[in-house]
């Protein structure tokens, strides 16, 4: 039974890796945003830095490319005086016939502390987790459609951030569900901390009804769906998906299930609009509302940079 | 050479002998069974006590790996070390068995290693590309025992249309794994814990779409159809209600699909990357259920194996499939344990009802194979029912080293032990032979 334990955390329950929210006790989450509160001080600062990652080496490790989520890890581990080396193996690796074990096993040869990786396969961190080297701490950048680990817990910040508590709360994920990784995480997280009312909302080939088993309730119409939430946690829609099988156009959908003020209007009086980033506006949020005052899209990524260094710092204090 | 198999317990499925008795081997063929004429000397006494003496199991589906220096060798080896002293081999193999000469060599091959008896199927389409039907007479007399497409699609309705009518011309069958093109593109079954993990799933519907077609020109055509890999509970009633028509098809399982679900994925174990995907809870035991009532009428190896670098990837881009031959044996009496089932029951999918799928491509083996009467073919599998085992990769003789049931994955254990293996009335595998080389 040894695949089935859970890989993120030792035998004392501590976190030694962090690839998916599925599966982390309340307590653990609740350890990364604290810590994460602590840290938000130093963003302030005239020396960004605190020395608990000297002399530490975090690899990024990104097999697909993203740019601004490498670049908060980055900011995060040198705030943190760590030493960060950026791979930019996207494809270099790959093309050159080396597998992706071998890559690893080539980085930890590097004595690497840190990997944080961004995948496009489902899973792929899991499978270099099982196979780095004991000391090593990886921590899942996005993988596939599946988790997001750090961008759920950046956004459990800022909802703890502005209504304190998680118990009474209403959220709506709005959007590509069935492709995001972001909304996985973002479900795991909101029900192990508590949240009552969790709605996936949007259109059937993007919202598919076996989401209900992960504890939301499937919701296909937009009016439906943001009445009288706290909290509305857009997506982005990828650029492939504005027309095809899933979707006849960018138009269409902005008309169904596009965050509008009188949409807005239909939540709570003091929602909060929150968006992974980078934003389409006109696509799935107007102008009005991304820039609108119920909007915490730029504070999502300020508390971004605190969590990273949160769950960097504890991933570091513990041992496999 | 003379055998005798003394003092086992003799479980012939088709005639429903269970009974303690001595078998007598002689020139390839039994000579007794029971009452072993007194001047019979034998030239080699197997002694089986507490072990069970059934006839050979035969393996609708293993994937030799050919070619490669050794595969046929290893992969021989594993059948004969699993029971398995008949096994069909799918088409797909580098080059694709399209031709007469591939087959004759493979057979020959085959025949050199007298390890295990081997059947292919022959390619239904050239180069399995799905547009053009193969020599299917030409092959036959090569040795194929039915066409197939394995893994490949057909290009369309029209063209399969076709070579099941030309098939049928000669009463040759016709092996299918149902699946739609356009929705098995997926890595996992659709359902709950594809969307929790965030995997591409393939759709119930691409099964029953491919059943529903597929049906309809057999009815069409009254082609002889045998569908691979049913992985689906509603797959299993389509070909429940073709039967009941009467409609010359039957089918087969996985022992993967038998025994597993797709909750079995875990934290993405790239040994559960199979095709057709694990399906969920309720398909399974409609499996088990279709193939205790015999709606599926035999339980299959699917062996394939993967090298290790194939499978050290991340779950969607591992090649899918799994090691089987040396675990057919004991996952089916596992099931028949769970099922309440007698041991015969539970032999009847593995030797006899395979048989019957194969049925006159066999020609006069098709008599004997699958069974043990007086005059048959020696083909006997000697195995402990009591003993339990726990699947080690480096104890397999298989070069596919992977498989759901590993002792570190699952932690499957394995009901009963194969002692003696004999094809043709010669000893193919003995445990026995093996501890002392060791």
């Amino acid at each position: 039974m040894l695949a089935r334990r859970n890989p993120q955390l030792n035998a004392h329950g501590e976190l030694i890796h962090l690839l998916s929210i599925e599966g982390l006790p309340r307590a653990v989450l609740t350890q990364i945003l604290d810590t994460a509160g602590t840290f938000l001080s130093v963003n302030d600062r005239d020396v960004k830095k605190v020395p608990l990652l000297r002399g530490k080496s975090v690899f990024n490790l990104f097999f697909e490319n993203s740019t601004r989520t490498r670049t908060t890890f980055e900011i995060a581990a040198k705030r943190l005086s760590a030493d960060v080396i950026n791979l930019d193996i996207a494809k270099s690796s790959a093309s050159k016939g080396e597998s992706l074990l071998d890559t690893i096993a080539n980085l930890s040869a590097m004595h690497a502390d840190m990997f944080v990786v961004r995948h496009s396969e489902s899973g792929a961190p899991y499978l270099i987790a099982r196979h780095c080297a004991p000391h090593v701490h990886v921590v899942n950048a996005g993988d596939g459609r599946h988790a997001h680990p750090t961008q759920g817990l950046l956004d459990m910040y800022t909802i703890r951030h502005y209504k304190k508590s998680f118990n009474e709360l209403t959220v709506a994920v709005v959007g590509d569900i069935v492709h995001s990784r972001v909304a996985r995480s973002d479900i795991h997280a909101l029900t192990t901390l508590g949240v009552p009312e969790i709605r996936a909302v949007g259109p059937k080939t993007l919202v598919p009804g076996d989401l209900r088993d992960m504890g939301v309730r499937v919701c296909h119409d937009m009016r439906e769906g943001v009445k009288d939430a706290d909290v509305v946690i857009m997506l982005r829609l990828q650029n492939e998906r504005m027309s095809g099988a899933m979707l006849p156009s960018a138009g269409e959908y902005f008309k169904s299930f596009g965050l509008t003020e009188d949409i807005l209007a239909l939540a709570k009086p003091d929602v909060i609009v929150m968006h992974p980033g980078p934003i389409n506006r006109g696509v799935e949020i107007d102008s009005r509302v991304a820039d609108g005052s119920h909007s915490v899209i730029l504070p999502q990524v300020t508390f971004g940079i605190a969590v990273r260094m949160a769950v960097m710092s504890i991933l570091a204090g513990n041992d496999a | 050479m003379k055998i005798l198999i003394r003092n086992g317990r003799v479980v012939d499925p088709a005639s429903g002998r269970d009974e303690a008795a001595d078998v007598a081997i002689a020139a390839g063929r039994i000579v007794a069974i029971g009452k072993v004429p007194a001047d019979f000397a034998p030239d080699r006494t197997i002694e089986a006590d507490g072990c069970v003496v059934a006839p050979g199991l035969v393996d609708l589906a293993a994937r030799l790996k050919e070619p490669g220096p050794g595969a046929l060798e290893s992969e021989l080896a594993a059948a004969a070390a699993g029971g398995v002293t008949s096994l069909v081999c799918p088409p797909d193999m580098d080059p694709p068995l399209d031709e007469p000469g591939l087959v004759d060599m493979l057979k020959f091959r085959a025949r050199k290693l007298s390890r295990c008896r081997l059947f292919p199927l022959g390619a239904l389409t050239q180069g399995l590309a799905g547009a053009e039907i193969t020599e299917m007479m030409a092959l036959t007399d090569a040795g194929c025992v039915g066409f197939s497409q394995a893994e490949a699609t057909m290009r369309d309705n029209l063209t399969l249309l076709r070579a099941m009518q030309y098939a049928s011309t000669r009463g040759y069958a016709v092996w299918l794994r149902p699946k739609d093109p356009s929705l098995s593109g997926g890595v996992a079954a659709s359902g709950a814990v594809a969307t929790r993990l965030g995997l591409s799933g393939v759709p119930v519907a691409s099964e029953t779409i491919a059943i529903h077609t597929i049906v309809e020109l057999v009815r069409q055509t009254v082609a002889r159809v045998h569908f691979c890999r049913l992985s689906s509970a509603a797959g299993v009633e389509l070909v429940r209600r073709a039967k009941a028509e009467g409609l010359p098809v039957t089918a087969d399982v996985s022992i993967n699909s038998l025994h597993l679900t797709d909750v079995d994925i875990g934290y993405f174990n790239s040994d559960m990357r199979l095709t057709p995907p694990l399906r969920q809870g309720k398909d399974r035991d409609a499996l088990r259920a279709g193939l205790a009532d015999g709606t599926i009428d035999a339980l299959v190896s699917d062996h394939t194996p993967v090298g290790h670098d194939d499978k050290m990837l991340p779950f969607g881009e591992a090649t899918p499939g799994a090691t089987g031959l040396e675990l057919l044996l004991s996952l089916a009496l596992k099931w028949g344990n769970e099922s309440r089932l007698t041991l015969a029951q539970s032999l009847a999918r593995v030797t006899s009802d395979p048989v019957r799928v194969l049925g006159e491509a066999l020609g006069s083996l098709g008599q004997s194979a699958g069974r043990l009467v007086e005059g048959g073919v020696a083909d006997v599998c000697v195995f402990d029912p009591q003993a339990e085992w726990q699947v080690t990769p480096e104890a397999l003789h298989s070069r596919g080293k992977h498989t759901p049931f590993d002792a570190a994955s699952t932690g499957t254990r394995m009901p009963g032990r194969v002692r003696h293996t004999l094809v043709a009335g010669t000893l193919a595998w003995s445990a026995a032979t093996e501890a002392n080389a060791a």
